[in-house]
């Protein structure tokens, strides 16, 4: 079909391609239902593409690194990283053990952590527009993915999934600005919300002024929100403005490089609260 | 341009968005590849042709986001629609006037997809000035560069098959 045909009644197409829009928009906006057939088609089918063009840069990357390149020690190296990445998890798991050990409560969530049972699952897009920070992994429910599993990387947290389809899911960096995690400063025990920033940031909302956060300070997740397991690393506090004795901005730096994941693991494990909390977000 | 060819542009450029978004996006700069196509469209092929790049391009982007499907799709329209207008209403053959178009075009994007989103409590932006700022910065150099290339990558390849023949004879 050739545009200039239809370019006479450009304004009237105008009108209803705008008025076609603003009823997509409003199907949704009260909408509580999971997703959107439209939205899961589309999703199915462009993941499909990208996960054919990230199989393609990988693949090309491969051949370069693997047989152009130092081919014995990139095994090696990507090895090393592997255990590397798992050493760091383990880390991360023994100090949240220690943190659970401070209580006889939490000494019963011990057992919990310790049977955390994670895939793995590698990155085949980013997010399509900079408005929305979020990448497409290549697992989905056939994998146990569903919504609201938390993601996590071998430095700390990186998101939850929020739109997981058969074969992919679309998972929702902690940096987006929609994006929020209950969070405890690892020093001095308060509590907070640390949400994305939209810069690549993290800010600590909801922190009484009565407790003490310093530059340097080691956030972890808290668990409360039903999504993160308690105890992981979420970042650190670099800059602190006040206003009088109020904290009017805490700034966080994410522990996790965004820019350079590559892979991430998803947590199936429900975290405690979701198993005592018929009808919750799950 | 056919709506075949307004298909391949669009998905291409979202192609290319979702695997270089990490690259190109940044604290207070970044590049939206489907907004520079959109314009790009619009400016070459007319306000329908432009239209139709960013109902497809933004719906696309909203699908594949965690947003709600329509409302980047009719920020885009509008976009692609208003580009395309000010192309035939006025000349813009010339850098200048394209890096301008392109730094409009990514401000009404952002007035609309982000107003949508505000005056829908769905997400808030705080204040965005930097990195629209940044954005519409990022389109501009990427759309006037990308016009650059493809207007001036037929006159190189016909000038290195001229080249070519000269050196057989």
């Amino acid at each position: 079909m050739a545009v200039g045909a239809i370019r006479q009644r450009s304004g009237y197409l105008f009108l209803g391609v705008i008025l076609g829009h603003i009823l997509l928009i409003s199907s949704q906006v009260n909408s509580r239902a999971g997703v959107p057939v439209l939205e899961f088609v589309t999703f199915g089918i462009f993941s499909e593409v990208q996960r054919v063009i990230a199989s393609g840069f990988g693949g090309v990357r491969d051949v370069w690194g693997g047989y152009i390149g130092l081919r014995h020690l990139k095994t090696e190296n990507d090895s090393l990283k592997r255990q590397l990445a798992d050493a760091q998890i383990a880390v991360q798991q023994q100090r949240a053990l220690a943190d659970r050990a401070r209580g006889l409560q939490q000494l019963l969530e011990l057992r919990d952590r310790s049977n955390l049972k994670t895939t793995a699952a590698q990155i085949i897009g980013d997010a399509p527009t900079p408005d929305f920070r979020t990448i497409t992994i290549d697992k989905g429910t056939l994998h146990g993915l569903k919504t609201d599993m938390a993601v996590l990387a071998p430095a700390g947290v990186v998101g939850r999934v929020i739109k997981p389809t058969a074969r992919s899911a679309i998972v929702q960096l902690l940096i987006d600005r929609n994006a929020a995690a209950g969070v405890i400063i690892e020093r001095s025990r308060a509590q907070g919300v640390a949400m994305g920033a939209g810069d690549g940031r993290l800010r600590l909302e909801y922190m009484s002024e009565a407790f003490d956060v310093a530059v340097g300070d080691e956030v972890v997740t808290s668990g409360i929100d039903n999504i993160y397991p308690k105890g992981f690393a979420v970042g650190k506090i670099d800059s602190i403005e006040k206003s009088g004795a109020a904290y009017r901005r805490i700034s966080i730096k994410p522990a996790v490089d965004f820019s350079a994941l590559e892979e991430v693991l998803i947590v199936l494990t429900p975290t405690p609260l979701r198993e005592v909390s018929p009808g919750g977000p799950e | 341009m056919r709506a075949a060819g307004i298909v391949l542009v669009v998905v291409v450029s979202v192609a290319l968005q979702t695997t270089l978004n990490r690259f190109i996006v940044r604290e207070n700069f970044a590049v939206d590849l489907v907004m520079v196509a959109v314009v790009y469209v619009a400016l070459t092929a007319g306000p329908v042709a432009g239209m139709m790049a960013g109902t497809i391009g933004g719906l696309i982007q909203d699908s594949l986001s965690s947003g709600i499907i329509g409302i980047g799709g009719l920020a885009k329209t509008i976009v692609g629609f208003l580009a395309g207008v000010l192309g035939t209403q006025f000349i813009v053959a010339n850098s200048l006037p394209r890096f301008v178009v392109f730094l409009a075009a990514t401000v009404v994007h952002a007035t609309v997809f982000m107003g949508l989103y505000v005056v829908l409590d769905l997400r808030h932006f705080g204040a965005p000035y930097a990195q629209v700022g940044g954005q519409a910065l990022g389109n501009a150099f990427v759309g006037v560069i990308a016009f650059q290339i493809v207007e001036l990558l037929p006159g190189a390849v016909e000038r290195r098959r001229a080249q070519r023949g000269r050196l057989r004879r």
